[in-house]
């Protein structure tokens, strides 16, 4: 032995070559029948040089099972080192030869009663090794000696082959009682010989998992955490993870446990500080949250988590996905700890998307300024998923902290002037996102993302893209063209796109029917005869049907309102992150799934959960506190994807369905090729725009809903909202409200607008005065009216003589008409309107007047007067008080005739004066009203009756301002 | 448990193959199962393909390692690589996954331990002691006691024949008994002992000078030859211990000692360190392993002396054309001299050619690092020197940017940048007769820099 090590030593200083590499060295043919004559050499020497030869071929993959009786015969030796050789290739190979195995039983026997410890364990270890029945049979009783041996060392193996045995004969293991042994040993003296024998019980508790194996107790814990202090680093690892599936009796056992386990937390060794945090937080959730040691603990908990950033990349890494899960159940723990997960520039990209995953979850308003400004950097950097998500961080943060939206925006819209590909493609997905959390705040970005539409070729961002276009196609001019762009190609597009493209372009036909027939046309088919994707079939079948029979209920289901998606996104959830908050530090937690998603067969199915606190004495009143985990967590969901059905059909616009739904007036469509829509498609488009009372047939639903059989002058029911014959009367001033701020500079970029409305001449007139309050000249007015109640839209260009130089102020006076699309609007008198100008687009929003509605021939005959008013139903009454009013009768009726509010009959009953007045819309709607004048007092009564019952309340308004004007 | 544990060379051939479970042996996974090594023959054990899996799925993957675990058909592996040799561990069931990488971490110590650097030759030449060390210290997949000291005193490659049956009884019970780290009955005839307080200071600047995040992770290492089982307490200027020591004692002595007092954010010990004392005395007491180990290792935020500052300037000057100028400040103690200073300026990847003037020190430009490399030997405290770079620049049409990676700085100080002093080091060894006094001590404070880099 000696010998052979000395030459070792000598080989070493000559070079390599002659040292155990050689044994590596290719071999040629008949290698097997060679080794064999010298594993049956006579020399020692060169017997232990052919098995490390053999150790080498096993090792490199090589088949040596042929050699098994040759080595198995070197067996018998005094040298340990050739020993232990031998055993390595018994493990390897025993179970493909289980007869010839048995011939090493003898020695493992004897070797089991030698009298040095480290032989004896070392017989023990490798016969537990052996997978092969026969074998474990003779096992048993050396390995019931060695249980109980002397020696410490040899006791803590055969702790580790009771487990080792049961894995390959469970039964066989019961029968010999040598589970009651492992548990004695749970007390014995020496610490290591309790961790091995915690893992043994525990590994086998696993198989078994309603067998009471562990049996712990306070007794039990308590030699546990006495061992706990004393044993190896790993041995600490096994009682802390066998210490987590206990459960307290109560608080005070609970704190008493992590009193014992805190101190662990300042422990070199990673794992074990992981374990610890492990008890710490499962059994945290028994304790009462108003006691001072929660909050003690809170805080000890946040510096070693903080540390194990420090350790070794891979660490970092499992120390990462851990505390991903520990910020979602615990916020509180690392609030202030936002700059440790700043990702460093050599960090491997495992780690650094780990950061940034942590990043997001701690952002909030406090820290919002520096999380952006890291998020910009990172997303300059090289890597292409790393990029990716940093960009998509900003959009979360947008959606998680709302102060810094806009921020968040505008950081979204300079990373798309990079105009790197991947980037606008992230950035286009991340601001669709924002558009649904903060509707109608961030629209104006819409024409730079269109810029963008022909670099786009990633499914979710093309699906994005089609998403914004359809939902704000009432916006953006050239919405169908952009969408039909798209159509192209429509079959080489991913599912994504296509379910995308078919909701957006049926929302586009929703919005702007007259132009777009054709398109929505094409993609139906597309959709139902061209494709063999079902989810895709069937979507175009409902929006065809829905189309087809009852277009009021598509835009129902089409527009309707969506819900805001909620702040915390990509959320683990709660049940799911409570069994892994149990398995803290194991794969589970780094996978971020439960064991039975990765492991076979019985282990691992388990579900574990966190204890919930049962309160204990003078506590037990605050026992809600602590219960459910998780409940105290706001539930969140998750942004839905993009696949999703119903999410999609319903995914649409904020305007509530509406009655009032119509069209602009124009020659009935051409029906051809349009017969699959069938009538309804027609009435959607208000085909029938004389007013004949025969249109309401094509209606349907809507026409239960509302009888058409109206004895009004034009049409009733639907018909008469899209009715626009109102003639064109006298020419009369009506009231005129005086101008209001419309866009402050500041909102303006310097451009600032008064207006009012008027009626001149029985034409509605918008009346601006626009500021340049600017260090520049502008010029290029232009404007536009988003779709509105009335369909008011501008009757001709907004004529501004240009440039309006600084200081500048001009007035400008824009005829209206109600040609415009419609979409009722809340309040019915708002108006969105957008001008334009050289420097930028402006939105605001303003009320008009309704009373600019009313149309010069709105007087009615008595007859139909009374009539009307008895055929409105009492439910559409409303009823009105105007205060400070000092008019008389007449007067007040003179007024009101100025704003085409005639009065049709006036009566006088008991000091009372009733005046009986009516007034068209342009739209033809009819309001019906009786104003009471009580003589000396100034309080006017007003009883209104429409059947469109939502224009009383603006009707009101008007008659306020014209009578105290 | 661990369920095997492979080592491959940078060719993904496999050195050292140990089998703890038979469980792993069965991974299916997609893909051809051509290995690469030609002398394999053909009919091979099934286990085979939970290393072929490796090999296929991670060593030859064509992307970067985008995680340090994989999990191939149920089968999950975990891997660390040390040069270009790479560890894998193999595990089926849900394992505590941090222990895993602990115990890689370990088994390359013990390696190193024994035969120096972790190579492809060396594991080669060892691996019989590696089959023996994996047989010590992974039983079953449970990780046993690594520590070298212990594991030195059996696994010899010498065999154990001539031991007597006390020496036998010693060695077991280090291994398992509650002092694994040290054995019985050390003698020098020199009590000594010297103690390192390492600190490496990381800083990550705006360039506008603000500090984004600094911190200073430290170790203490030591390196002790004392005889007997000498009791040690180590005391340093610990603000917690300081301030409650000033509560009881002269408040003189506190308000002066606690100037110099800094807060420790979190700190974590050697083994053999009692913890539960630690955490109800905060006092640091042990019984120390013999020869070098590391007793603690600290993190500080607050109060860091940054001992340079990186000021960068960068300027384009139209599509091709860089100009560069950085000046570096020392802020310690005129007295005190820094070394190997290392300023690592980076630079776009369509650099054509680079000037550089520096008044101290020397400038490269390396291409093949695409960084400007400074270099100065030697700079005192309070001082300043500056370099400036033109950088010609090809004109591409890649649209990206260029991403400017962040200035990048080394330096070695010969102080501790967290303010950190040793107070005493103790040593008490009852049943022989030498003192504290008798024991000869050395301390050195070595400030290093860690990730130390300026964005520009």
């Amino acid at each position: 032995m000696q010998e052979w090590a000395n030459q070792l030593c000598e080989n070493r200083q000559f070079g390599s070559k002659m040292t155990d590499s050689k044994y590596f060295t290719t071999t040629k043919k008949g290698e097997i029948f060679e080794l064999k004559a010298e594993l049956n050499s006579d020399k020692k020497e060169k017997k232990k040089e052919a098995v490390k030869k053999v150790i080498a071929s096993m090792t490199v993959g090589k088949d040596v099972s042929a050699l098994f009786p040759d080595v198995v015969n070197c067996m018998q030796t005094d040298n340990l080192e050739l020993k232990k050789l031998v055993y390595l290739y018994l493990m390897n190979y025993a179970k493909s030869q289980p007869d010839m195995a048995i011939m090493a039983v003898n020695t493992f026997v004897k070797d089991c009663e030698d009298p040095n410890p480290l032989i004896r364990a070392l017989a023990v270890r490798t016969m537990g090794c052996i997978r092969v029945d026969k074998i474990t049979e003779y096992l048993c009783e050396p390995l019931r000696k060695c249980l109980k041996d002397e020696d410490p060392y040899v006791r803590k193996t055969a702790a580790v082959c009771v487990a080792k045995l049961h894995d390959i004969n469970a039964q066989l293991v019961e029968d010999q009682g040598f589970l009651d042994t492992l548990k004695d040993l749970i007390s014995d003296s020496n610490p290591m010989v309790v961790a091995n024998a915690v893992a043994a019980l525990s590994e086998i508790a696993e198989s078994h998992p309603n067998s009471n194996l562990l049996d712990l107790n306070p007794q039990s814990i308590n030699k546990l955490l006495t061992a706990l202090n004393e044993c190896t680093e790993w041995g600490q690892i096994f009682i802390l993870d066998c210490l987590a599936n206990y459960t307290p009796r109560d608080d005070r056992e609970s704190q008493s446990i992590c009193e014992r386990v805190t101190p662990r937390l300042s422990h070199a060794n990673s794992a074990v500080v992981l374990s610890a945090v492990k008890v710490l937080m499962k059994f945290m959730e028994m304790l009462p949250k108003d006691l001072d040691y929660y909050g003690t603990l809170l805080k000890k908990l946040a510096p070693p988590l903080v540390t194990l950033l420090s350790a070794e990349p891979e660490l970092q890494y499992v120390a990462l996905r851990n505390i991903n899960l520990i910020v979602q159940k615990r916020p509180e723990i690392l609030k202030h700890e936002m700059k440790v997960f700043f990702v460093k520039y050599n960090d491997p990209i495992y780690v650094k998307l780990e950061k940034l995953d942590i990043m997001i979850r701690l952002a909030s308003q406090a820290n919002i300024a520096q999380v952006l400004a890291e998020l910009k950097e990172y997303a300059t950097e090289v890597d292409v998923d790393f990029v990716r998500k940093a960009v998509r961080a900003i959009g979360r943060c947008a959606i998680k902290v709302e102060q810094s939206a806009e921020r968040c925006v505008s950081t979204l819209l300079d990373l798309i002037q990079t105009k790197v590909n991947y980037v606008v493609q992230e950035a286009i997905v991340v601001i669709k996102d924002i558009f649904r959390k903060y509707p109608n705040k961030y629209e104006s970005v819409i024409a730079t993302l269109c810029e963008n539409l022909d670099s786009l070729d990633e499914p979710e961002a093309r699906a994005a893209m089609i998403w914004i276009v359809g939902e704000y196609a009432e916006r953006i001019d050239n919405a169908d063209e952009l969408l039909e762009s798209f159509l192209e190609g429509f079959h080489d597009e991913s599912t994504q796109v296509q379910l995308q493209l078919l909701t957006a372009i049926v929302k586009l036909f929703l919005k702007k029917p007259t132009e777009t027939q054709e398109l929505v046309q094409q993609v139906l088919s597309l959709a139902t005869q061209d494709s063999d994707n079902p989810d895709l079939r069937d979507r175009g079948y409902i929006y065809w049907r829905l189309l087809s029979t009852d277009p009021v209920a598509a835009k129902e289901v089409v527009l309707a309102e969506k819900p805001l998606i909620s702040e915390e996104t990509d959320l683990i959830e709660p049940t799911l992150l409570e069994e892994l908050i149990c398995h803290i530090g194991t794969l589970a937690s780094v996978y971020h799934k439960p064991p039975s998603a990765f492991v076979e067969g019985s282990r691992g199915v388990q579900h574990k959960r966190i204890p919930i606190r049962s309160g204990s004495g003078e506590s037990s009143e605050s026992q809600d506190t602590g219960g459910a985990p998780g409940a105290t967590e706001a539930p969140a969901a998750v942004i839905p994807s993009q696949g999703d059905l119903l999410g999609d059909l319903l995914n649409l616009d904020l305007t509530p369905p509406t009655s009032t739904a119509g069209a602009p007036p124009g020659p009935p469509m051409p029906m051809g090729g349009m017969d699959l829509l069938g009538g309804g498609l027609d009435s959607l488009l208000g085909g029938d725009i004389g007013g004949s009372p025969s249109m309401g047939s094509g209606f349907g639903a809507p026409a239960a809903v509302m009888p058409s059989s109206l004895n009004a002058p034009v049409g009733g029911g639907l018909g008469d909202l899209f009715d626009l014959g109102g003639g064109v009367g006298m020419p009369m001033g009506t009231f005129v409200p005086p101008k209001t701020l419309w866009l402050p500079a500041m909102k303006g970029k310097g451009l600032e607008i008064m207006g009012t409305f008027a009626r001149r001449a029985g034409v509605i007139q918008m009346e601006m005065t626009l500021t340049n309050k600017a260090m520049s000249v502008m010029t290029d007015f232009a404007i536009q009216f988003n779709r509105n109640s009335f369909g008011l839209a501008p009757a001709g260009p907004l004529q501004v003589p240009t440039p309006l130089s600084p200081n500048q102020t001009i007035d400008v006076s824009l005829p209206l008409n109600n040609g415009g699309p419609v979409m009722k609007m809340e309040p019915l008198n708002n108006l969105q309107v957008a001008v334009k100008n050289n420097i930028d687009v402006f939105y605001f929003s303003c009320q008009y007047p309704i009373s600019m509605l009313f149309v010069e021939d709105g007087k009615m005959d008595r007859q139909v007067f009374l009539a009307t008013w008895k055929d409105i139903p009492n439910e559409n009454e409303a009823q009105f008080q105007i205060n400070d009013c000092h008019l008389n009768s007449d007067a007040a009726s003179n007024k009101l005739q100025g704003s085409n509010v005639f009065t049709i009959a006036k009566r006088t009953v008991e000091g009372q004066d009733m005046l009986y007045q009516s007034m068209k819309l342009t739209n033809g709607i009819c309001v019906l009203t009786e104003l009471r004048v009580q003589t000396g007092s100034p309080t006017y009564t007003v009883s209104l009756k429409c059947r469109a019952a939502e224009v009383s309340q603006c009707v009101f308004q008007c008659y306020e301002a014209a009578l105290k004007n | 448990m661990i369920g095997g544990l492979f080592i491959y060379n940078h060719k993904g051939e496999v050195l050292i193959s140990r089998v703890y479970r038979d469980d792993i042996g069965y991974v299916q996974w997609e893909g051809s199962i051509r290995s690469s090594s030609s002398y394999l023959s053909p009919p091979s054990p099934p286990r085979r393909n939970a290393v072929d899996a490796f090999r296929v799925n991670v060593i030859h993957a064509r992307q970067q390692v985008r995680s340090p675990v994989t999990n191939i058909a149920r089968t999950s592996f975990f891997h660390v690589k040390r040069s270009n040799i790479w560890l894998a561990a193999v595990t089926k069931q849900n394992v505590n996954a941090a222990m895993v990488f602990e115990f890689l971490y370990k088994m390359c110590d013990v390696m190193s331990a024994y035969f120096g650097k972790i190579s492809e030759e060396n594991i080669k030449n060892n691996f019989v002691l590696i089959y023996e060390l994996l047989d010590e210290i992974l039983d079953f997949g449970y990780p046993q006691n690594s520590e070298t000291g212990a594991l030195k005193t059996f696994i010899t490659q010498q065999g154990i024949k001539g031991q007597t049956k006390e020496e036998q009884s010693q060695i077991t019970s280090q291994v398992t008994g509650q002092i694994g780290w040290r054995r019985e009955g050390i003698k020098y005839r020199r009590n000594e002992l010297f103690l390192d307080v390492l600190e490496s200071v990381n800083l990550l600047m705006s360039p506008q000078g603000q500090v984004l995040s600094a911190h200073v992770s430290g170790r203490v290492v030591m390196k002790s030859y004392l005889s007997g089982m000498p009791e040690c307490k180590f005391g340093m200027n610990d603000k917690i211990v300081i301030d409650k020591a000033g509560k009881g004692g002269t408040t003189d002595e506190a308000v002066k000692s606690g100037k110099q007092s800094i807060a420790i954010d979190d700190c974590t010990f050697h083994q053999c360190v009692r913890l539960s004392k630690f955490d109800s005395e905060r006092s640091i007491s042990f019984i120390p392993p013999d020869g070098e180990y590391e007793l603690m290792r600290y993190r500080t935020t607050k109060d860091i002396i940054l001992p340079f500052r990186v000021i960068p300037l960068v300027r384009e000057v139209g599509r091709t054309k860089l100009e560069v100028k950085v000046v570096i400040k020392s802020n310690f103690k005129p007295s005190l001299l820094a070394q190997k200073i290392e300023v690592r300026i980076p630079t776009p990847l369509n650099t054509s050619g680079v000037q550089v003037i520096c008044m101290k020190g020397k400038a490269k430009y390396k291409a093949s690092e695409n960084a400007i490399v400074w270099k100065i030997k030697r700079m005192a405290g309070m001082k300043e020197s500056q370099i400036s770079a033109e950088i010609e620049l090809l004109p591409t049409n890649d649209k990206k940017k260029w991403a400017r990676p962040p200035i990048s700085m080394n330096f070695e100080v010969p102080f501790a940048p967290s303010g950190l002093k040793v107070r005493y080091l103790k040593v008490f060894e009852s049943k022989l007769n030498y003192s504290d006094h008798d024991v000869i001590k050395w301390v050195r404070y070595i400030g290093r820099s860690g990730i130390y880099e300026t964005r520009c």
